[in-house]
This record gives structure tokens, sequence and C-alpha cells, in this order.
């Protein structure tokens, strides 16, 4: 059997292979994935995001632990960020989720965001449609630590949840400008500290200057202690129902796909200047004549562009 | 080129976790993605995540001189699994005497205190699967 054929037989290992071919992008894994694609777009995709430590593990653990008693099949994706220096990275999102290890209804991977910025890695979009082809009927995508500009997460999630914590003080101001657009539910996790009433509270705030259809509500959690997970993953619910209801959960998933290809597009143009000794040396000689002022960044990428049409 | 990975597991009732952590930074900063699972790992949890992150070696750290009986155990377990291709390489205070039964029991390599962690990095780096 081949892998896709392991894959539909719901086979772990090839599972986690496809997920490396994909991850390193190697040969023939395009096929693979056109092969698989057909039977996807079944999973329901949670996206979690919030400052670094706020528990977004920890939460995940615990909803996924809810998900499993009506013994639904789960994907969760955890990606960590990678040094900038060396290429690696510590992947410690599993310490939190130990006990859903062992439970062979739910698939763990950790992943390097390798250079990609937006809080994601570049294989994100493609693991997910391998784990919804697995028969995954949840994927929790549980994104890098955010700080300003990490909002990717709402194209690849159907609903976004927004992980935030007590005591962040002026950090929500700051949060609030890009990244508190993208949370669709949020949460204000370690409630069994001081100040989360507080912080709901200045939530609740900013939500209200919103004037989109939906407005996400606010709700005290514990992960740790397991508390208020329950009115958690009913939000989640109820704001899928609110998708599903309207149309937008197909518009939304267009929007998402139209993101896709684009990146796609984008990758593959690169890659036909880089890899392609000729047009590389290309790019080379005109860097050096733009660094030295005779040519200029705009008609250089004019000439690349006219140099890929032949 | 794609990073190496590997898990780095503390199996069994072990708290000794700086030599973990330890080996867990150098191995980042020879440029290897390195999952970390956290203390009190059984056998099968550290097998299972072996798996499903798809790890081209398992570095286990022990030091709570249990290493005869929970490593041969880790070994049999990928057999059972059909992962023995994965590279199995173990460490912590380990006694010189003990290191020819692990290796007979499918751990590769043993690296005690003392051993600088490039010679751990120029192990893994030749050893795994290509
Ligand atoms: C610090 C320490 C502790 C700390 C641990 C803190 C922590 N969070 O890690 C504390 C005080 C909590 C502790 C407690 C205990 N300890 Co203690 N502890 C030590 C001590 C002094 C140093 C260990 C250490 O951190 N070294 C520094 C790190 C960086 O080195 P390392 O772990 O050896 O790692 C290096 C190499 O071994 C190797 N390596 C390690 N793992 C791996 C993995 C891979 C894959 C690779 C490639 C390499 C590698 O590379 C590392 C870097 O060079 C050792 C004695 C010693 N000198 O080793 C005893 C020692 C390990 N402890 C021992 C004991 C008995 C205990 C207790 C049971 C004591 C008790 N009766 O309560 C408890 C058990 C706790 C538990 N739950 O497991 C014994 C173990 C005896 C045995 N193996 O038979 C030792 C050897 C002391 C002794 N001589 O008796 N301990
Ligand atoms: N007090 C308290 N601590 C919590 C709670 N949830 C998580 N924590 C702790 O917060 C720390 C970080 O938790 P994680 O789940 O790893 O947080 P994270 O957001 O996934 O972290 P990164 O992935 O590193 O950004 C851990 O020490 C948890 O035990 C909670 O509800 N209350
Ligand atoms: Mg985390």
């Amino acid at each position: 059997m081949d892998l896709v054929e392991r894959l539909f037989a719901g086979d772990k290992r090839a599972c986690a292979r496809l997920i490396s071919h994909v991850e390193n992008n190697v040969n023939g894994v395009n096929e693979d994935l056109k092969k698989i694609y057909k039977e996807t777009g079944k999973a329901y995709v949670i996206g979690i995001t919030g400052p670094p430590g706020s528990g977004k593990s920890t939460l995940t653990d615990k909803l996924v632990k809810l998900l499993r008693k009506e013994d639904k099949k789960i994907g969760i994706i955890a990606v960590d960020p990678t040094s900038p220096f060396t290429g690696g990275a510590i992947l410690g999102d599993r310490v939190r989720m130990g006990d859903l290890n062992t439970d062979s209804g739910v698939f763990i991977r950790s992943m390097g965001a390798r250079g990609h910025l937006g809080g994601l890695s570049d294989a994100t979009s493609a693991a997910v449609t391998v784990l919804d082809a697995y028969g995954c009927e949840y994927i929790f995508l549980e994104t890098v630590g955010v700080g300003q500009s990490e909002v990717e997460v709402m194209k690849s999630a159907d609903t976004t949840l927004m992980v935030m914590v007590p005591g962040l003080g002026d950090d929500i101001q700051a949060i609030k400008a890009g990244v508190m657009e993208i949370g669709n539910v949020f949460a204000v996790n370690k409630s069994d500290r001081d100040g989360a009433k507080r912080t709901k509270r200045e939530i609740d705030m900013m939500l209200d200057f919103s004037k989109k259809d939906w407005r996400p509500s606010v709700t005290l959690v514990s992960a740790i202690k397991d508390e208020n997970v329950d009115v958690l993953l009913e939000k989640i619910f109820e704001h899928r129902d609110y998708l599903l209801e309207s149309n937008l959960y197909h518009l939304e998933r267009k929007a998402n796909v139209k993101n896709e290809i684009l990146s796609l597009v984008r990758k593959e143009i690169m890659e036909r200047v880089i890899n392609n000794d000729e047009k590389h040396q290309l790019l080379e000689d005109l860097s050096h004549k733009v660094a030295l002022r005779i040519e200029n960044p705009y008609t250089a990428s004019e000439i690349i562009i006219n140099e890929l049409k032949k | 080129m794609r990073p190496i990975r590997v898990l780095v597991a503390k199996p069994g009732l072990d708290g000794h976790d700086r030599g973990a952590k330890v080996i867990a930074r150098a191995l980042r900063d020879a440029g290897m993605e390195v999952i970390y699972t956290g203390l009190r790992q059984t056998v099968d949890q550290i097998v299972n995540a072996a798996i499903e992150e798809d790890v081209d070696c398992i570095a286990v750290s022990i030091l709570s001189g249990a290493h005869n009986t929970l490593l041969p155990k880790i070994s049999e377990k990928l057999k059972e699994e059909n992962a023995e291709d994965i590279l199995f390489i173990g460490g912590g205070v380990i006694p010189d005497d003990d290191i020819p039964f692990l290796k007979e029991n499918g751990v590769s390599a043993i690296f005690t205190p003392g051993t600088p962690t490039t010679v751990t990095i120029d192990y893994i780096k030749t050893n795994v699967r290509k």
C-alpha cells in the first residue's frame, strides 16, 4: 500500500510521514495532496492563539478531553518558534498534553515555525488537510505565542479562540490593535488568579466598540483546575452554529482557500527564480547593480517577471 | 536542508531533568527540532510520541537507576510498532558495566556525564536514517 492508501486506512505512521513530507516539501507530495483533497473539508478547525504562556496548550488539552467523551477523533497541530539563527527549535507543547498522548483517538503533531511569520508554519494548511483525510473530526491549531501581527490563524481556522490572562496590563492595549480582531471567541484563562474579572471587563469594553455582526463572548476559565472549560466549548459551538446558519461558513472557507492558493502561487514563483541557476544568477547580478544604484529594485523585478514569462 | 527531529524524553519516575534540558538546548542550537515531552513518561507515551512526531531519533535521559528495565522496554515497543528505523540513544548516570547489556538490547549509544554535547550531536548527525 502507498502512503495515501495507508492514510485513508487510518495508519498513524503514514499520517505522520505525510505531514513530514509536507513540512519538508518532499518531491511528489503535491501529487499525494491532490489525491486526498477531495475527501477532506469535513473536519472543523479551531485555532488557539494568545500571548506566550497564556495556557493555550493546557486549555487545548482540556477541550480535547471533553470532545473525547463524545468519542470524536481529534488532531492537534502545535506550532512553536524556530530559532532564526540556528534553524533549531524546542517544541514543548506536548508537555501539557501528556494524557492525550496514548489516546488512540488523538493525533498530536508539533511543528517549528521554520522562519514563517504569522504564528503558523508554511506547512500548517496542508498538515490540516492530511489530518482531515486521516479522519479527524476536530483539528486544533495552536499558534506560537502572539505578539502584534500574528493574525494568520484566522485564515486557517473556522473558529479562532483567543486565550488571554489576567495581569497583562497595558499589553492588552497593544494586543488589541491587530490581534484582538481575530478572536471569534475569547477566554480569560488562569481565572484562579487575581484580576481575571477586570481583564474580562477590559476585553468586553474593547469588543463593544466593534461593529461586526458577531459579538465574541468572553469566558472566564481555569485550564489547570478544569473550571468552566465546558462553557467555553459551548461558546465555540455557538460560533460554529452561527457560521453554519449564515452563509459565512462557505464564504470564509472560500476566502481561506483563496489565500492558500495565492501563497502557493507566490511560493512557486519564488522557487522558479531561486531554484533555476540562470535566473538565480540574474537575481544575483541585479542585486549587485541595485546595491550600487546602477539599477533600481522596481525595474529589476520587472526584468525577472519578464524572464519568467518566457 | 530539512532539520533532524529528535524526541527528548524522561521515562519512569525520574525527576532529574537538568541533563535532558541541557541536551535539548544543545540539539536545538545545532539546528535540530527537539520535541520535549516532560517528566514521567511511560514507554507507550514515548514510543507513541516518537511515531506521531515522525522523529529521526529518540534521546532518553535517565538518572534513576532504572535504565536496565526501562530502556529495553522502549526498544521492544519500537519493534512491536515497526519503528526500529528510529535511532535510539540514551544518557545520564549509567554505570559503564551496564552499557554492553543496553547495546545488546536495542540502544545504539549511551552518553554519560562529562561527555561533551558535540559528541552527541555528531553521533546523531552521522547515524540517523538518511
Ligand atoms: C541535581 C541532583 C538532584 C536534584 C535534581 C534537580 C533536577 N530538577 O534535575 C534533586 C535534589 C531534586 C535530586 C533528587 C534525587 N536524587 Co539526585 N542527583 C542530582 C545530582 C547531584 C546531579 C544531577 C544533575 O543535574 N547533573 C547535571 C546534569 C546537566 O548532568 P546529567 O543529568 O548527568 O546530564 C549530562 C549527562 O549525563 C548526559 N545526559 C543526560 N541525559 C542524557 C540524555 C541523552 C539522550 C544524552 C545523549 C546525554 C544525556 O549529558 C548531560 C550533559 O553533560 C546527581 C549526582 C551526579 N553527580 O550526577 C544526583 C543523583 C542523580 N541523584 C540520585 C538520587 C538517588 C536522588 C533521589 C532519589 C534522592 C532521594 N533519596 O530523595 C532524588 C530523586 C528525585 C526524583 N524524583 O527522581 C542518585 C541516583 C542514583 C542512581 N542512579 O542509582 C545520584 C546519581 C546521586 C548519587 N550518587 O547517589 N537529585
Ligand atoms: N494558575 C494557572 N496556571 C495555568 C493555567 N493554565 C495554564 N497554566 C500554566 O501556565 C503555564 C503555561 O501554560 P501552557 O499551556 O504551556 O501555555 P501556552 O500558551 O501553551 O504557552 P506557549 O505555547 O509557550 O506560548 C504552565 O505553567 C501552566 O501550568 C490556569 O488556568 N491557571
Ligand atoms: Mg503551548
